[in-house]
């Protein structure tokens, strides 16, 4: 049995290595997939450039724009000197923020009288925008307490927020694992449904059904090397996660890989299953593409929160896709640093939906034609 | 024990009747032809019997198994070529041949002798991929493919579809002696010419059986009048002759007419009417019928 096993996972290597298309589905679209959510998907921001319309010039102003340049983040536009001038920067598309400095700022500042500093940001991206708000806002405290250490203030209240995990709020964090299991899901489920259905098309079904084949030999024989294959996409990406996105790794990396080949296993199950549905390679191609690519980007919480969406979308979103549990397990183990009991429940859960879909996909092969 | 039989199967596709009622048997050893038409029936019938499809109605059984029950056995025990080349036409000849023997539990080696014949043909090409074979050769491929596991029974839908003539003669050679190894073999072809090299054919038009025997019995109990009418003018003759009182049918068959007349006469009363009526140039001759005028003479009309 084990010997008829190999000679169909060679058969099904000869296949793969001699199709151009599979190939580069195989490995370029993940790798242009993880570059291009890594770089071009991304809501952090660099060198943001800022206009500041100082109405004190005075010494503690220019402390202020300095600090706030010196953080790395913000690059000075230009110095405006009248109300008027805010709205064209805006507008010409240089500036994102626009920070305005009250007149007697010093004198304020030091004798502990109310002031405000305005923030005038671009609402268009409310994204940016409230980031942008958000880590200026930071740094003005920040200035702040560096200058009046010595006179406290102990009736103020601060808030001070720290994110953690990802104090930068870089993207990639995020990112990086949404993708992994979108890619994944997506390139696994979607070859092997195309490899079944190329035999239905071909024909060469037909003999293969009328051998003493076992269908889950069948069914093992195609999937093992897409399941290798897909397997060393994960790596693949989590590789460009770690090295070019600097995604870290703090959890175990075995605990981590093993969710990954699960998961993977998972995916090839639901492109069997997708498979004894489908008549043809196209047919096979619509239903992974629409079936799961939608979900999995829209439901999983990999673009948009989870939290934001209707509660209806949530509750499809947290059972039928599985994304959303390999993400949490990939967060959890990658930037929370976490061990296994803390995702037990996600992989539990995964394993069970992997369990239904095989025996779906089992249940369903066909014997005969038709 | 018969190596097919085939009692009253039926097979509808919606309202279209694929199948009806068809029986017959085939023993083991025996080449048997099914000979008809495209859409008469017969990949559906090979499907049936290779376990692919479930009839409406109807049994059978092929090596000793019934077809629905057992139809684990008789696929360890068949070798089947579907009428479309099904191989991978992204592996070569050696590739398919060598996956195809593992995958029924033998080797290339095992059972070389029986495909031996066939593949010393292919055999130069074997690190060819199958899709830029030849169509001859893809058939040859595909015949042993079939056989590679010493099936006892062998089906072939149209293997000589699409095969230029010099193969077809090999392809047929290469049959008959497969037979004399005991393997049965039923075959389908939608030329006429080969029905005489089976053992027994079955005509088959539209799903039905017309008519069962050996091809050499079939052409000696054909008792109508049959001739073969060379004229200059074919076209003007068949239109002549299609009215004809004496005319049962006529029809064009290559640069001839046959005519077969509803009351026997000697050629040389037909040549002579002929010339009568103004086709001065014609020979006509009594002659031996071949499957296609049986065929064409016991078919329904097409119109």
């Amino acid at each position: 049995m084990f010997k008829i096993f190999k000679a169909f996972v060679k058969k099904e290597l000869y296949h793969i290595i001699r199709d151009k298309r599979t190939l580069i589905i195989l490995f370029g679209i993940p790798i242009v997939q993880v570059l291009l959510f890594g770089y071009a998907v991304s809501t952090e921001f660099k060198d943001a450039s800022i206009d500041v319309l100082d109405y004190a010039k005075d010494e503690t102003s220019i402390q202020l724009i300095q600090h706030i340049q010196s953080s790395g983040h913000f690059t000075l536009n230009k110095v405006l000197t009248s109300e008027a001038d805010i709205e064209s920067g805006f507008k010409e598309g240089n500036v994102a923020l626009v920070m305005v400095i009250p007149k007697d700022f010093s004198s304020d500042f030091y004798g502990n009288n109310p002031l405000t500093i305005q923030l005038i940001a671009d609402g268009s991206d409310p994204n940016k925008a409230n980031t942008l708000v958000q880590y200026t806002t930071r740094l003005i405290q920040s200035f702040q307490k560096n200058k009046l250490q010595q006179i406290e203030n102990p009736f103020l209240i601060t808030v001070e927020d720290r994110m953690l995990y990802n104090p930068q709020l870089i993207s990639a964090y995020n990112f990086i694992p949404g993708t992994i299991a979108f890619i994944l899901l997506i390139i696994s489920a979607m070859l092997t449904s195309l490899a079944i259905t190329r035999e239905k098309e071909l024909g060469t079904m037909e003999i293969l059904l009328v051998s003493p084949l076992p269908p889950l030999l069948i069914i093992l024989g195609k999937v093992t090397p897409y399941a290798l294959l897909s397997f060393i996409d994960a790596i693949l990406v989590l590789i460009i996660g770690h090295f070019v996105f600097k995604v870290p790794l703090l959890g175990s990396l075995i605990l981590l890989l093993l969710c990954c080949l699960l998961y993977v296993i998972l995916a090839l199950s639901l492109g069997i299953f997708i498979s004894t549905k489908a008549k043809t390679q196209q047919q096979a191609m619509l239903t992974s593409m629409m079936g799961l690519m939608l979900p999995t980007m829209i439901l999983s919480g990999f673009i948009f929160p989870f939290s934001s969406m209707p509660q209806v979308l949530q509750v499809i979103g947290s059972i039928v896709v599985p994304a959303t549990y390999f993400i949490e397990i990939l967060k959890a183990v990658m930037l929370r640093g976490v061990g296994f009991q803390s995702v037990v429940i996600e992989i539990a859960i995964l394993l069970g939906m992997t369990i239904v879909l095989l025996a779906l996909a089992l249940k369903n092969f066909k014997i005969r034609l038709e | 024990m018969d190596a097919i039989t085939v009692e009253h199967i039926t097979k509808k596709y919606g309202d279209v009747l694929a199948l009806n009622d068809v029986s017959f048997t085939v023993g083991k050893g025996e080449l048997f032809g099914l000979i008809g038409p495209d859409g008469a029936g017969k990949s559906t019938l090979f499907r049936i019997l290779t376990t692919l499809l479930l009839a409406d109605k109807g049994k059978g059984t092929v090596a000793g198994h019934p077809i629905v029950n057992e139809y684990k056995e008789i696929r360890k025990k068949v070798g089947y070529m579907p009428g479309r080349f099904s191989l991978y036409q992204d592996l070569s000849i050696e590739e398919n041949l060598s996956f195809f023997a593992t995958i029924f539990g033998t080797t290339v080696e095992d059972n070389y002798d029986l495909i031996k014949d066939i593949y010393v043909q292919i055999e130069p090409f074997k690190k060819r991929l199958a899709g830029k074979l030849s169509g001859g050769m893809k058939q040859k491929l595909a015949l042993c493919c079939a056989l590679i596991h010493k099936p006892e029974v062998l089906f072939l839908d149209e293997p000589t579809t699409g095969v230029d003539a010099v193969s077809r003669v090999e392809f047929w050679d290469m049959l008959k002696k497969l037979k004399t190894k005991g393997i049965a073999i039923l075959v389908s072809t939608p030329y006429m010419d080969e029905a005489t090299l089976c053992d027994r054919i079955a005509l088959i038009q539209n799903g039905e059986i017309l008519k069962i025997d050996s091809p050499q019995q079939m052409i000696s109990n054909f008792e109508k009048p049959l001739f073969s009418i060379n004229s200059t003018e074919t076209y003007r003759l068949l239109n002549y002759l299609r009215v004809q009182n004496f005319t049962e049918s006529v029809l064009p068959f290559g640069e001839n007419l046959h005519l077969i007349t509803n009351e026997p006469y000697e050629a040389s009363q037909i040549e002579y009417h002929l010339k009568i009526a103004g086709f001065s140039d014609n020979t006509a001759k009594t002659i031996q019928p071949t499957v296609e005028d049986i065929f064409l003479d016991i078919s329904q009309p097409v119109n």
